[in-house]
């Protein structure tokens, strides 16, 4: 049935559920842009090492690692955020608890990203200073 | 405006006490102007009364080219859901003190804009349609009632409360996004009679159901859970029907 699209207005008042949605596919597409360069970083090789260790150079300054901090957090996000949707759909009473579940969530996020956050941050610091 | 109150009924404010609520409403006319604009009024009501109230007083005391729907204003008949503050919500239940000082009242979204408040409603039929939403048994006519037990009636309860107001539906991000998702009100209707012991068609509804259309589409954003006016676990019953598609015998 085809059917035009409304005029959009300011952003609809969702809540947790539409939020972690909107995260999940932000994730899920920051993790395959990287797969894309990943791709082509590693098909390097094919040119010998000496290539691709100067590719792989460039990867070693602080903005790049920065990077990789925030792609480790998607790719954290967006698997356990996975498992939550997977809890969602096989275990019925989950309809009712997907806000605790969302903060458990959260806080497991939080919980996995503060040793990768000191141990990447660490080395961008000493690259800095 | 009066409201007409019983010896007894409780209210938070005293009676006749008017307050004034500032309106801001997304209004469109495709005769007058080619894209929506906001107006904006500032009505006098009492804090006991609902949006819809606010709104009358706007299309009978300040400007009556105002178009919206509403016939029961009592939450039963599904007309008036619209777009309040940001979520959906019936008009008729929602209280001009839940929203003091000021309201924003906007169409429901992913369907297309009429007038005003008014969008067509047919798509959204439309959905609700294909999945054969009225009991199917070739079984012959009984001579008397199809008995059912109260764990029998008890699975689908939740679902016999909908009353078509769309708010579910346009609550949900996949129906605004992809134009052939039958969306969560449809599912809800479906699961109404594919958990009905004495219905013989949920082989079809399911069919109709797994196409890419269907449920697969849903995503759990629960919109339209937080969205349904009668309080159905929407979300809830789209996943009984998708573990149905994915464990039943089919
Ligand atoms: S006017 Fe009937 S549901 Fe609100």
């Amino acid at each position: 049935m085809a059917r035009k699209k409304s005029v959009y207005g300011p952003i609809y008042r969702g809540r947790e559920g539409q939020w972690s949605w909107i995260l999940h596919r932000a994730t899920g597409v920051g993790v395959i842009l990287f797969l894309f360069a990943h791709v082509v970083d590693t098909a390097v090789v094919g040119w010998g090492p000496d290539a691709y260790n100067r590719v792989v150079a460039v990867y070693h300054n602080p903005f790049i690692q920065f990077l990789e901090l925030v792609l480790v957090g998607m790719v954290i996000y967006h698997a356990f955020n996975g498992v939550r949707i997977m809890i969602i759909d096989f275990w019925p009473k989950a309809s009712e608890y997907h806000v605790p579940i969302f903060y458990a969530t959260a806080a497991l996020f939080v919980a996995a990203m503060v040793p990768v956050t000191w141990i990447i941050g660490r080395n961008i610091l000493e690259a800095l200073f | 405006m009066a409201v007409t109150r019983e010896p007894g009924d409780r209210t938070d404010a005293a009676p006749d006490e008017t307050v004034q609520l500032l309106m801001r409403i997304r209004r469109y006319n495709p005769e007058l102007r080619a894209d929506p604009w906001w107006d904006e009024f500032t009505v006098d009501v009492e804090p006991t009364d609902r949006i819809l109230d606010a709104l009358h007083e706007v299309k009978w005391h300040h400007d009556g080219t105002l178009a919206l729907r509403r016939s029961c204003a009592h939450g039963i008949c599904g007309s008036d859901a619209m777009l309040i503050n940001g979520v959906n919500r019936l008009a008729c239940k929602v209280l001009v003190k839940d929203v003091m000082p000021k309201v924003t009242v906007e169409p429901i979204r992913g369907l297309t804009p009429l007038k005003d408040l008014i969008v067509d409603m047919e798509p959204f039929f439309a959905g609700y349609r294909s999945v054969l939403p009225f009991l199917i048994n070739d079984e012959g006519e009984p001579d008397r009632e199809r008995k059912q037990s109260p764990e029998e009636r008890e699975r689908y309860d939740d679902t016999t409360k909908c009353i078509l107001c769309a708010a579910c539906t346009t609550s949900c991000p996949i129906f605004w996004g992809d134009e052939e998702y039958v969306g969560p009100a449809a599912i809800v209707n479906a699961h109404r009679f594919i958990f009905d012991s004495r219905d013989r068609a949920d082989r079809e509804r399911l069919k109709v159901l797994s196409e890419k259309t269907g449920v697969f589409r849903c995503r759990t954003t629960f919109n339209c859970t937080e969205a349904c006016p009668r309080g159905i676990k929407v979300t809830r019953a789209i996943q009984d029907v998708k573990r149905a598609i994915l464990f039943d015998r089919y």
